[in-house]
């Protein structure tokens, strides 16, 4: 964790290139839990407010300031206070936690320790998505090698503060990286999310104090107490300190994670990292944070990638996930496929987001096949009007984005289809020519 | 006979001894997986052992499981394929990546399963992995990059008893192994 010209901009995947930080010896030589060290000799208040001071944000979407976060969990209820750290990473065109665990888990947990001490909690545990396999066997053996080294256990590094880690796979479910289905989750009911207030803060799992912070988050964290909150706060922009390991996908060259300052744009990642558009061709859409967020296009490029200049532009920075869209694909069957997603994983707990969801599905589906009405814009804009804030959580808001924003900007695209009855990019449907009767049992299917 | 033998419920102590005192339904997903390790699937028989252990009704571990799509109700095959057809997968190709596991797989219209019984193919939603794209899971376990070609050649090994090696990390030896992998047990079976 040297001060060196490339650490400035890489702060979680700074020991990447070295294989041997996979390990916990590996990782302790390049001056792992060295963070955790330094927090122990600290009081709780004191760490929390080294991480104010660094002003990180929580990666997992919603960009809260982290060491607020932490301030919340109260002291003096009397029950144990927990802490859960949230693994279930499935946001649509999201990787990063996963890679930092599968190449440095120990950071991650470092992290993961350093927040249950501040908050004085004595029993943490991760929630892990359930098709992570492998890298939930990665964090498994992790964790028994730093019970191993007195990482964890009844004496934290010698310290006498006592940390018991638990390792919790989930099963299946979009909707529990939601922090409070996550909570129905771990207390084993089904994950469907819960009203707040009480925020998990206050009373989170089993009706306690519950601090939820997200891998990358918590990647975040060993560093800043090793060189300093201001070192961190200097990295990025103002309001958004630090970097983002953006996740890259779709129609690029290299897809992959790369990390870079907070504020860098797409034309920096697209150019320096991922190697451009695959092929030479012309960008047309992206995400900027992952499904939920709403897609943005080539005028975009130049876009600092930051929390405040992401939602100027109309979009939120989300997870930092950019799913790259090429001037060959089409805008109506991209849209169609992110609207199932949102049909197949709403928990079905409100009426807007269980049977909205899976109606715009049906109509974007007609339309990318060639049988839509001159009615149907208007009735998606209808829907997504329904659909949007009327729902319990944002799972509902998430499946507008691109609903939203593909009409936004790429009107005329629907409007080809719907005119010409056919898709423009594979020419199905039955305006391509003769054959219509033959398309006659489609059609019932989809009125 | 009942679905868990000594031996399990022996283990499934231990997955209860996780959570804290009271706290013990908090390991109705890990159990679960413990008795589709067995059952390689879940039936009533398996639900209400679990619910037993838990002192909840059947009823109320079914609610559970039918929530969780990695916990399958249905009859399912000795390997379960998935192929994540989700937006960054589908720009690199899954749709032929899926429909070639369906073929490959000679899987009616309409079904899931095998007609020999050795292979589930699951449409999936994003696996976070997609820096692999198209990327598909046997028995959770990642392969990157798949092409459709490559699809028929790892559907064609799985149904002549053949596992292929995944991308990263090792290779559960069916669905059940999948399943105790997910239940945290640590002894491979």
């Amino acid at each position: 964790m040297s001060r060196s010209a490339a650490s400035a901009t890489r702060v979680v995947t700074a020991n990447w290139d070295d294989p041997n930080v996979f390990g916990i010896d590996g990782y302790t030589a390049a001056g792992g839990y060295e963070g955790l060290r330094a927090a122990l000799g600290m009081t709780p208040a004191d760490v929390i407010d080294a991480v104010k001071t660094s002003g990180l944000r929580g990666r997992g979407g919603a960009g809260f300031p982290t060491g607020v976060k932490w301030s919340f969990v109260p002291q003096d209820t009397g029950k144990p206070t927990y802490v859960v750290a949230n693994f279930d990473e499935s946001e649509p065109g999201t990787f990063n936690n996963r890679e930092i665990v599968e190449r440095e888990p120990h950071r991650f947990l470092e992290g993961m320790a350093i927040a249950a001490y501040a908050v004085q909690s004595h029993l943490a545990f991760v929630y892990c998505r359930g098709e992570f396999l492998w890298p939930g066997e990665i964090l498994e053996a992790a964790v028994r090698d730093a019970y191993g080294k007195g990482v964890f256990g009844d004496s934290v590094l010698g310290s006498g503060y006592a940390l018991e880690v638990v390792i919790h796979r989930g099963a299946g479910a979009y909707i529990c990286g939601e922090e409070t289905a996550l909570l129905s989750s771990l207390e084993g009911f089904r994950g469907q999310p819960r009203l707040r207030p009480p925020f998990p803060a206050v009373e989170g799992l089993y009706a306690s104090p519950t601090l939820i912070n997200n891998v990358e988050t918590l990647a975040n964290v060993p560093s800043i107490l090793t060189e300093g909150p201001e070192w961190f706060a200097a990295i990025g922009t103002e309001k958004s300190p630090g970097t983002k390991v953006f996740s890259v996908s779709g129609k690029v060259e290299r897809p992959g994670n790369y990390e870079a300052p907070m504020g860098t744009t797409l034309r920096t990642l697209l150019d320096e990292h991922a190697g451009g558009v695959l092929a030479g061709r012309r960008l047309k859409a992206w995400t900027p944070g992952g499904s939920s967020t709403q897609m943005l296009t080539e005028e975009h490029l130049d876009v600092p990638l930051d929390f405040e200049s992401v939602a100027a532009a109309g979009s939120l920075l989300g997870t930092g996930a950019i799913i790259v869209m090429d001037e060959t694909d089409c805008i109506v069957e991209a849209t169609r496929r992110l609207v199932q997603f949102y049909a197949h994983e709403s928990c079905g707990k409100c009426t807007p987001c269980r049977e909205g969801t899976w109606w715009v599905s049906r109509v974007l589906a007609r339309i990318q096949q060639g049988y839509g009405r001159s009615e149907d814009l208007p009735l998606l804009d209808e829907l997504g009007e329904n659909i949007l804030f009327k729902a319990f959580c944002a799972l509902a808001d998430g499946a507008v984005s691109p609903i939203q924003s593909s009409l936004k900007y790429f009107r005329d695209e629907y409007e080809t289809h719907i005119a010409e009855r056919r898709c423009p990019f594979t020419g199905q449907g039955p305006g391509r020519g003769p054959g219509l009767e033959a398309e006659a049992g489609l059609r019932e299917v989809l009125t | 006979m009942p679905v868990l033998s000594d031996d399990r419920r022996r283990v499934a102590e231990t997955i209860l001894a996780r959570y804290p005192a009271g706290r013990e339904r908090s390991a109705v997903l890990p159990l679960l997986y413990l008795v589709q390790s067995v059952e390689g699937r879940l039936t009533q028989d398996g639900l209400r052992e679990v619910g037993e252990l838990l002192g909840i009704t059947t009823a109320e571990v079914e609610a559970v499981a039918s929530f969780y799509t990695m916990l399958r109700l249905r009859p399912t095959g000795t390997h379960v394929v998935s192929v994540c057809t989700n937006l960054s997968c589908a720009l690199r190709g899954a749709g032929d990546v899926f429909e070639a596991a369906h073929a490959a797989a000679e899987i009616e219209q309409g079904e899931e399963t095998s007609a020999d019984g050795m292979v589930t193919v699951h449409e999936e939603e994003c696996l976070g992995a997609c820096d692999a794209a198209p990327v598909v899971q046997v028995d959770f376990a990642n392969h990157d990059r798949v092409t459709a070609q490559r699809m028929v050649e790892l559907v064609e090994a799985l149904r002549s008893g053949r596992v292929p090696e995944p991308s990263r990390g090792r290779a559960p030896k069916d669905f059940r192994d999948a399943s105790r992998i997910l239940a945290g047990v640590e002894e491979r079976a």
